[in-house]
């Protein structure tokens, strides 16, 4: 008889909804199917059964093509690679669990390794913000049970995190919120109609690259002073109106995302949206929140804090401390510089989203993959390593886009003699002493 | 003074980390001292005479030693770091850090500077023949403390995000600026000679910033004053002054806000 | 399996009442035994000219969990040129204020502490809170979820319901592996959800029509009713304000007539803590003054309360703490970047950085508050060190706290070099103090004071033979105390061996073996509560956004766990 697994956590999206039911077949081995996940959540899930998967590891050859080799193999390989190099990348993070980091982090401190996640060409900009100018946030919750003013600037939940508008954003119905979206005051601010702008009351369109003024404009608003005719492609008229609105409301919130961490300024974009929050808290409860991409990339940023004290592009090359510099310690920074020796990729694909310049220089240098799929970056490394799926086929602890640390489960088997992230480092991290104890 | 003169006669594999090419830390040292020093590249602990020539010997303190560089430096980072006296000169361009955290002394780099020197400069010289990359004269992450003092002259062009959280010093670049010019600064002073592409002085509570050329775009939150003379390093002008961060908190004298403020030479 | 005898050493124990002696002590087998007890292979430590305490115990410091962590990482310049590493079986160490946990562990050992105490744990993110504690090296450590703003329980006190309020307790220490019922400036992070606070003790909660007196009496209840081995542990309302000494008092008093109940020789109903933020008397930043002897002059009279001091370092630290409104009215003073995080349902966090500059007369005030709270004491059994670490100092200056406090000299010298000096002396009592605290009193302030506050005095805080091996030696002789006080700070920064469960960790200052370190917490059996059974499956349904299922901590967070049973089901 198949069985239904209830209240698994989606390993998808920074959003991390933990109300899924999983139907699974008897002999715990294939996922039949997946209730209240969106369309990408599901997917993840059906992967596990995808045709070609690959269960063993693979070894490039002179000749382009992949040959199996065995995971003792693999590791003894990477083992010796990471003891070799003066100073290896490692890279990803963001799709495992936070006990494989953990371990992760170890073997880095004793090779001399970099250890950076996804927020590097992602939400790495906000980190940078909040290091300068801090963040009045809050969980989600208190977005469901209390906002009546929300704003979406430079983000697009509609398709990037799908169920986040129904589960806190726009439609609930939380405790001081019971008209739910026919309470609240709804804006979008991005620099092109979307589909989120549909489900806002208003949608304010911003010249493409002029936040930074538009947010300065907001600001000078809110504390009276005069602005020029137009900012950013936004009329004065409609800023002054903007900013009366929000001050009316109880509980004001912005969510946040590319739209700010890419554009002109990056950091300092979301550093002055920071400003304005804390300048609202003046006059009503205002907060701020980043929509997180991975579903575990702030778990990484989490676990390198407690170990280190930085959130991403941690350098500990000197094995004797930990140094912090984006810009500086940041992956592509270290690629295109070419000041790394060696690259060790987990739970991510930089071949897809690094800048090409930094996946050429990669490329150059010995890779090693770790990624349950073939991907861009498997297929230019020397070996990819396949693992079981995190938050599918083994468990462990995610942090959504709020820092909420919710359990991901096991729901199916992973195919036979497949090793778990945790595992594979486990193994890595002896084999590294070995190699270095005989030295 | 005594000098010592550091050639390059390896090139580093990655980039070399030079923290222990200062003043402070070759005073009282022969060459032989010095060329035992530590330097870094990643785990690899290697030493400065593994890379480099010595010759000469340092003077008994930091002031009375001057250190040359010769040949190609661009891999080299932290040269000068911490330094509190003394003089360094490169005759190259250098990598990151350079001048880093300076407090005192001299340092001069015929050639081009990467980014984040002159972090948290707190006195001294700073003088950079070439161009300057990012976060020249910036503070260190999360620091709301930066520049405190010193000048750093530039014959060449700047980056971006220059100078940021600026508290004290000047900065004169004699070419242009990108964009990110004394973001949430407190005090000091910058001078453009050339154009600046945009966002001067975002989020800016208090300090100066004098621009010869044209600045792309102003930001909304400064309101234009009034017209100035001004002598600004040795050139006489009129400016338009401009207060503001108008979106930002300024302190008060006298019941009156203090803001910050650019000069726009009409 | 290891015997140890420790030989010759002045040992200093309440609760054997030793003030000093030379007296041996035996390990077996990670207790204490007596000495009779070892066979001749045990291994000899000689204390010859140092002082034999057991492993002190930090009863409050915010050292795991989303606040402490996001001060860590928003504060890069925090580990600044201060990352690295020590001699020994160490990982890379790091941060000034806000240690790393590697960090934490080593350098709690390093001063001879066995134990501390996450001062204040969201139940939401307990998961995290362990995950860190379970990363934390050498010390036991435990968390005291915080239930002060929680809607659970302002709706059951506004009516009084007790023995539900007693079921909700129960059921949340199970499900966040938690120790006691802390509570932060009650009623007012709820009122900080929406931009407005509770000043006093009698001003209502928004909606929910409760006051801070009713709800910290509540908790008095349910925590007598359940039993539990700490007290509730207490920040008032107002903390840091000139003047709040008065609602310090109000909220002191309102634990007259109540006694202990519990099993584990627990005497005090309540714990206020870090006593120097809430003992400020003037109106204003000039008039600014202590009113110390006031309020100990309360407290030294009552003998149901237990204090610890929250001594300000004059460092430059982080302040972090569930009291969202007091971190964003600081924030607006220092203009200096503030987080907040409010959390649904429960509580609230803010983290502000701020520096305690001996040339500021606040500061240097705040300093002397702290010290006079602790040379006022009457009982060193319920008044504590702390810092409220990092709030008003990190916890690697207890060495320099501990040599204030033995030496009048050095903080007479500390005292006549401020900048503002007479008027710090005309603002406090400090200067007329001539009381230098003694070694065992001290031992009591650290050791065994604490333990009996948390309930652990059976087997914790103590050298009596079955006491659990955690000891510290420190390089302090009672017969030659040093005449420069630099020398007391000395020793005390590092031990000259730590014990931990009988296994030598530290060895001169060098830490030699992690040990096997333990979560502590409260596993506490009610009757079943069918009320308060629906009232958690509605509000996960409706309010909270996680499942209910998802809520609990399972048990491989706290992979070496020491649980506390309390049946109150009777």
């Amino acid at each position: 008889m198949p069985k239904v697994v209830t209240d698994v956590t989606c390993p998808f999206c920074g959003t991390l909804c933990d109300d899924l039911e999983v139907t699974v077949s008897d002999d715990n081995k294939k996922i039949l199917s997946v209730r209240n996940a969106c369309a990408i959540g599901a997917e993840k899930f059906n992967h596990t059964s995808l045709p070609g998967r690959v269960t063993r590891p693979r070894m490039r050859q002179p000749d382009g093509t992949f040959k199996e080799i065995s995971y003792d193999e693999a590791i003894d390989w990477t083992a010796n690679m990471l003891v070799k190099s003066k100073k290896t990348l490692m890279y990803g993070w963001a799709s495992t669990s936070c006990q494989a980091m953990s371990v992760g982090h170890e073997i880095a401190e004793k090779v001399g390794g970099v250890v950076d996640n996804c927020a590097t060409v992602c939400h790495g900009s906000s980190l940078i913000a909040i290091q300068d100018v801090g963040i009045p946030s809050c969980t989600l919750g208190e977005v469901k049970n209390r906002a009546d003013r929300v704003v979406f600037w430079g983000c697009n939940p509609a398709h990037a995190h799908p169920r986040h508008m129904s589960r806190y954003s726009i439609f609930p119905r939380g405790f001081f919120t019971v008209k739910g979206h026919k309470g609240r005051k709804i804006y979008c601010v991005d620099c092109r109609y979307t589909d989120t702008a549909r489900c806002a009351d208003e949608f304010i369109q911003v010249q493409q690259g002029h936040d930074y003024e538009l947010l300065n404009a907001f600001r000078t608003a809110a504390r009276g002073e005069a602005l020029p005719d137009v900012i950013g492609g936004v009329p004065k008229e409609k800023i002054y109106q903007v900013v009366e609105e929000l001050k009316g409301g109880r509980f004001g919130v912005i969510f946040f995302g590319m739209g700010l961490t890419h554009t002109l300024g990056r950091n300092h974009n979301i550093d002055i949206a920071i400003s304005f929050t804390r300048d609202m808290n003046d006059w009503m409860k205002f907060s701020i929140i980043a929509m997180r991409g991975h579903w575990n990339v702030t778990g990484s940023g989490q676990v390198l804090s407690w170990q280190y004290g930085f959130p991403y592009a941690v350098d500990l090359s000197r094995r004797t401390k930990a140094r912090y510099q984006t810009g500086e310690t940041t992956s592509v920074d270290l690629l295109v510089r070419n000041e790394v020796e060696a690259c060790f990729n987990i739970a991510t694909d930089p071949g897809a989203h690094f800048p090409i310049d930094a996946v050429v220089s990669m490329s150059k240098k010995p890779t090693v993959t770790v990624d349950p799929h073939i991907n861009m970056s498997t297929e230019i490394s020397d070996i990819h390593i396949p693992v079981a799926m995190v938050g599918v086929e083994t468990g462990g602890c995610a942090y959504r886009m709020d820092n909420v640390p919710i359990e991901t489960r096991k729901v199916v088997d992973a195919p036979d003699g497949m090793l778990t992230d945790v595992e594979l480092l486990t193994k890595i991290n002896a084999r590294v002493d070995q190699l270095m104890g005989a030295q | 003074m005594k000098t010592v003169t550091l050639t390059v006669k390896q090139a580093p594999e990655l980039y070399l980390e030079c923290e222990n090419i200062t003043p402070d830390t070759f005073a009282g040292k022969k060459a032989d001292e010095i060329a035992q020093l530590p330097a870094y590249q990643g785990k690899e602990d290697t030493t400065l005479g593994e890379y480099f020539t010595i010759a000469g010997e340092a003077g008994a303190t930091a002031a009375e030693t001057q250190i040359i560089l010769k040949g190609d430096c661009s891999k080299m980072k932290y040269i000068g770091i911490k330094m509190t006296a003394g003089e360094v000169i490169v005759n190259s361009s250098t990598d990151m850090y350079t001048g880093g955290w300076m407090k005192g002394g001299k340092l001069v780099v015929k050639g081009d500077v990467h980014s984040f020197c002159g972090l948290g400069m707190e006195g001294g010289e700073f003088l950079i023949e070439g161009n300057a990359g990012n976060y020249l004269g910036a503070s260190y992450r999360g620091d709301w403390r930066g520049m405190q003092g010193g000048i750093i002259r530039v014959k060449g062009n700047v980056g971006s995000d220059v100078c940021t959280f600026m508290n004290g010093g000047e900065l004169i670049v004699e070419g242009n600026a990108d964009v990110h010019i004394a973001t949430h600064a407190e005090g000091g002073r910058i001078v453009i000679k050339g154009d600046v592409n945009r966002r001067v002085g975002g989020q800016m509570v208090k300090g100066e910033v004098i621009v010869f050329g044209k600045i792309g775009l102003m930001m909304p939150g400064f309101k234009y004053i009034k017209d100035v003379d001004l002598e600004v390093d040795g050139t006489k002008a009129r400016f338009a002054e401009h207060i503001g961060d108008l979106g930002e908190r300024h302190p008060t004298r006298k019941g009156e806000p203090v803001y910050g403020k650019i000069f726009l030479k009409k | 399996m290891a015997e140890y005898l420790i030989k010759n050493g002045h040992v200093f124990d309440p609760v054997q009442h030793i003030k000093g002696d030379k007296k041996d002590i035996a390990i077996k087998d990670g207790k204490i035994v007596e000495t009779s007890a070892l066979s001749p292979a045990a291994k000899q430590i000689d204390a010859k000219g140092k002082s034999v305490m057991a492993g002190a115990m930090e009863i409050h410091a915010h050292v795991a969990g989303p606040k402490v962590n996001l001060g860590r990482w928003y504060r890069p310049e925090d580990k600044l040129f201060d990352s690295h590493k020590t001699p020994g079986m160490t990982r890379i160490e790091g941060g000034k204020s806000i240690p790393t946990v590697f960090k934490t562990g080593y350098e709690y050992a390093r001063m001879g502490y066995t134990f501390a105490m996450e001062a204040a744990m969201p139940p939401l993110y307990a998961r995290h809170v362990h995950e860190e504690i379970h990363d934390t090296p050498i010390i036991d450590e435990a968390a005291l979820p915080v239930f002060g703003n929680n809607w659970f329980m302002l709706e059951y006190l506004k009516n009084h319901e007790i023995e539900n309020n007693a079921a909700y307790v129960a059921w949340t220490l199970n499900q966040t592996k938690g120790y006691g019922i802390k509570i932060v400036n009650p009623g007012g992070t709820e009122a900080w959800a929406w931009g407005l606070n509770c000043l006093s003790v009698n001003d209502p909660v928004p909606y929910f029509d409760i006051t801070p007196a009713e709800i910290i009496t509540g908790l008095i209840e349910t925590n007598e009713y359940l039993g539990l081995p700490h007290s509730i542990h207490i920040h008032g309302n107002n903390l840091g304000n000139p003047g709040c000494y008065q609602t310090t008092l109000d909220t002191l008093k309102l634990a007259e007539g109540f006694k202990a109940k519990n099993n584990f020789g627990r005497k005090q109903v309540m714990h206020q803590t870090h006593l120097q933020f809430h003992a400020y008397g003037g109106d204003n930043w000039g008039n600014f003054e202590s009113k110390a002897k006031e309020v100990m002059d309360y407290v030294n009279k009552q003998d149901n309360l237990t204090i610890d001091t929250g001594n300000v370092t004059l460092d430059e630290t982080t302040t972090m703490t569930a009291d969202g409104p007091f971190e964003h009215h600081l924030g607006g003073l220092n203009h200096l970047k503030w987080a907040n995080v409010d959390v649904e349902l429960e509580t609230a966090a803010g983290v502000v950085p701020y520096i305690y500059s001996p040339d500021i007369k606040v500061c240097a005030i705040q300093w002397a508050i702290g010290l006079e709270l602790a040379l006022y004491a009457k009982d060193p059994m319920r008044c504590f060190i702390t810092t409220d670490h990092p709030n008003a100092g990190p916890f690697t200056r207890y060495p320099r706290v501990i040599k204030w406090l033995m030496s009048k000299k050095a903080r007479d010298e500390r005292l006549n070099t401020f900048k503002h000096t007479d008027k710090v002396i005309a603002a406090t009592t400090l200067a007329e103090i001539d009381r230098e605290i003694t070694l065992y009193e001290l031992a009591a302030m650290t050791r065994a004071g604490p333990a009996t506050s948390l309930g652990l005095s059976k087997d914790y805080g103590g050298l009596k033979p079955g006491m659990n091996a955690d000891i510290a030696i420190y390089n302090i002789n009672p017969d030659k105390m040093p005449s420069d006080p630099e020398e007391i700070e000395k020793a005390f920064s590092g031990v000259a061996c730590l014990f931990k469960d009988g296994k030598i960790c530290v060895k001169d200052g060098i830490v030699v073996d992690n040990g096997n370190k333990r979560t502590f917490w409260v596993d506490v059996k009610v009757k079943p509560n069918k009320q308060v059974a629906h009232d958690v499956k509605e509000k996960f349904l409706k309010y909270y956004s996680v499942n209910e299922a998802n809520y609990s901590v399972p048990d491989s967070y706290a992979p070496h766990p020491y649980v506390i049973a309390v049946d109150a089901t009777q």
